[in-house]
């Protein structure tokens, strides 16, 4: 009995020590980025961050890729956590935080305010407004749909999820061929992109995903007993429709205040969650915090590659690097842990 | 800890699935709810413990209206053990039977040294102290099954709403287990309600029987009154008869066939 429970603990702080050491040196490579041949040292960095640097370093650093930087740990932690909230609720370890299309209906609204240039407000503030409006009418949307006699059953919402989601994809996909290269932006979009949140914007998502990420976790013991099932839950005095509901709302504020911002980021809360649940085991308590700072650490390894390779290809979309390094990680977690994930 | 049902009605997108259902269980007593499938049984059982709520009628818990009642104070006094399912989750035996105290705990709260006894001498009364870390996603459905009664144990029930308890279970672990209910009613004064496909074991452990067709109270009394060859027949298509079994003392149900063979 203390057996498991030592070696969870002890696993515990060795995996935090792991992640918190990682994302501590992808904050540093990250914010040191120059140019494939140049990047700068630990003290120009600080020295830049406090604003004792050059004037080239004081821009490289803090105008570029601070934002940078900061937008990535919140919106990293923020759908990781969202995904881990998400699998437990769908019982169902592939799940991730888009699973009621919440991307897909961001990725309208995107496009339609691409598409249809309201005068006077810039494209750069009607995009994430229009994407975040756009998000949660689709999961209400959702939700609606899954409605039968008053009841909402888990598996109906991801049948209705499935079938808005295709839907809102093939609206995008019209859009985009119908408008020819004024669409060009939401190829780019759809991939994800840090680079584009300025200090107003970060100003305003990060506080959001943040609290909606800690309210979140305040869910994690309701999540672990959901995960047996929707009837344990009940049984176990959990209020379901409730619960799940609150977890349904508070997921698609994170999503919408992270897509709004960097476009379509995929992989993170899928794989992350996931991750952390073979090497912690299922306890949401513990999943659900250290999936924060796991996410963090992901977005910006796969940030400071999109840099690395930038010589051969061009910065990448960060979306497209997410999902080159998570979806092999998937594939062999599959492959390697058939039993855990559900695929007897 | 008395359960009640006032004229309980349900029915799902206009299907009756509960017709009028009147029905009282005293404390410490043992009801067991035979019928067919789909007649119902189930669906009882998730309106006394508030899982759904009747479309007409009340459940009272002590006299008081269930749906006056949150989910948590319910599941303070009414533990369920329901039909198995598969678990995609690694959580261990233990990590399953320490949820039966969630209800007594705050949001974020952990397990107090009370709770921990409380979860040791669940698992040792279902047989499972030796597997409380294993993990349940690995293990058997009839293993699965003594984890969920385990922690419905953890629970501190007054009341034990049992679904197909012994479904999946080996024989002797089905006796195993409805001894340990029979104990825990009769000397804790635990109320247990049974749904069940088993005749003979609702025959020897149930002190009264609720019998279910078409969605209606068909008999309700004691084994003897309400399982009788009519009864079983006229419910079940069953050519079968309750009988006393000198050797174990107990009732149990005879089956002769299918009341169709003897035409």
């Amino acid at each position: 009995m203390s057996g498991t429970k030592g070696l969870r603990s002890w696993r515990f702080v060795l995996v935090l020590i792991v992640i918190i050491a990682l994302t501590l040196c992808c904050v540093f490579l990250d914010l040191s980025w120059v140019s494939e041949k140049i990047s700068y040292s630990l003290q120009e960095v600080i020295d830049a961050l406090m604003g004792r640097g050059t004037w080239s370093s004081t821009i490289i650093v803090r105008n570029i890729n601070a934002p940078r930087v900061v937008i990535g740990i919140f919106v990293g932690s923020g759908l990781a956590v969202a995904g881990a909230a998400m699998q437990a609720v769908f019982k169902n370890p592939l799940a991730s935080p888009y699973i009621l299309g919440l991307s897909s209906g961001a990725s309208l609204g995107a496009a339609v305010s691409m598409l249809f240039a309201i005068p006077f407000i810039p494209v750069a503030i009607v995009t994430p407004v229009l994407a975040f409006i756009t998000c949660f009418a689709t999961m209400f949307l959702v939700y609606m749909m899954a409605r039968t006699g008053g009841v909402v059953k888990t598996e109906t919402l991801i049948l209705s999820g499935v079938a808005v989601s295709s839907l809102l994809t093939a609206l995008v996909s019209f859009l985009t061929f119908i408008s020819g290269e004024r669409l060009e932006g939401i190829v780019f979009w759809s991939m994800g992109n840090l680079g584009n949140a300025d200090w107003g914007e970060i100003a305003f998502s990060a506080p959001i995903i943040f609290v909606s990420s800690l309210l979140l976790i305040t869910q994690a013991k309701s999540l672990n007993v959901l995960m047996l099932g929707d009837a344990h839950a009940m049984d176990l005095g959990v209020d379901v429709r409730k619960t799940r509901l609150f977890i349904l709302v508070l997921t698609t504020i994170v999503v919408a205040a992270a897509v709004s911002f960097v476009g379509v980021i995929g992989f993170i809360g899928l794989v992350i969650p996931h991750i952390l649940r073979i090497l912690l085991g299922p306890d949401n308590r513990v999943i659900m915090p250290v999936s924060m700072i796991a996410g963090s650490c992901f977005i910006l390894i796969c940030d400071y590659l999109s840099h690395v390779i930038a010589p051969y290809y061009g910065v990448l979309p960060i979306g497209v690097v997410t999902s080159l390094v998570g979806a092999p990680l998937f594939i062999y977690l599959l492959i390697r842990r058939k039993k855990e994930v559900g695929w007897n | 800890m008395t359960l009640e049902t006032k004229g309980l009605s349900y029915d799902y997108v206009g299907w009756p699935v509960l017709q009028d259902i009147d029905l009282e269980v005293e404390k410490g007593e043992i009801l067991g709810i035979l019928g067919k499938n789909g007649c119902g049984k189930t669906t009882l059982l998730k309106n006394l413990n508030k899982n759904v709520s009747p479309k007409s009628g009340k459940v009272l818990l002590d006299g008081d209206d269930l749906e006056e009642i949150t989910k948590r104070d319910i599941a303070r006094k009414v533990a369920v053990v329901p039909q198995t399912n598969e678990v995609h989750f690694s959580f261990t035996v233990r990590d399953i039977v320490s949820m039966g105290r969630m209800p007594f705990q705050g949001l974020m709260g952990g397990m107090s040294n009370s709770d921990v006894e409380l979860v040791d001498k669940a698992l040792e009364r279902v047989g499972l102290t030796s597997y409380a870390d294993r993990h349940i996603n690995v293990m058997s459905g009839g293993e699965r099954q003594r984890v969920i009664i385990a922690r419905a144990l953890a629970q501190t029930p007054q009341i034990l709403l049992m679904d197909e308890p012994t479904l999946h279970l080996d024989i002797n672990m089905q006796f195993d287990v409805l001894d340990l209910v029979r104990d825990l009613s009769r000397n804790d004064g635990l109320t247990v309600v049974i749904v069940s496909h088993d005749l003979g074991m609702v025959a020897r452990y149930c002190d009264r029987v609720l019998l279910v067709k078409d969605h209606r109270v068909f008999a309700l009394g004691t084994p003897q009154d309400v399982l009788t060859p009519e009864n079983m027949e006229s419910v079940f298509g069953v050519d079968a008869e309750l009988v006393y079994d000198e050797k174990a003392g107990e009732n149990t149900v005879l089956l002769h066939g299918s009341s169709r063979s003897k035409e």
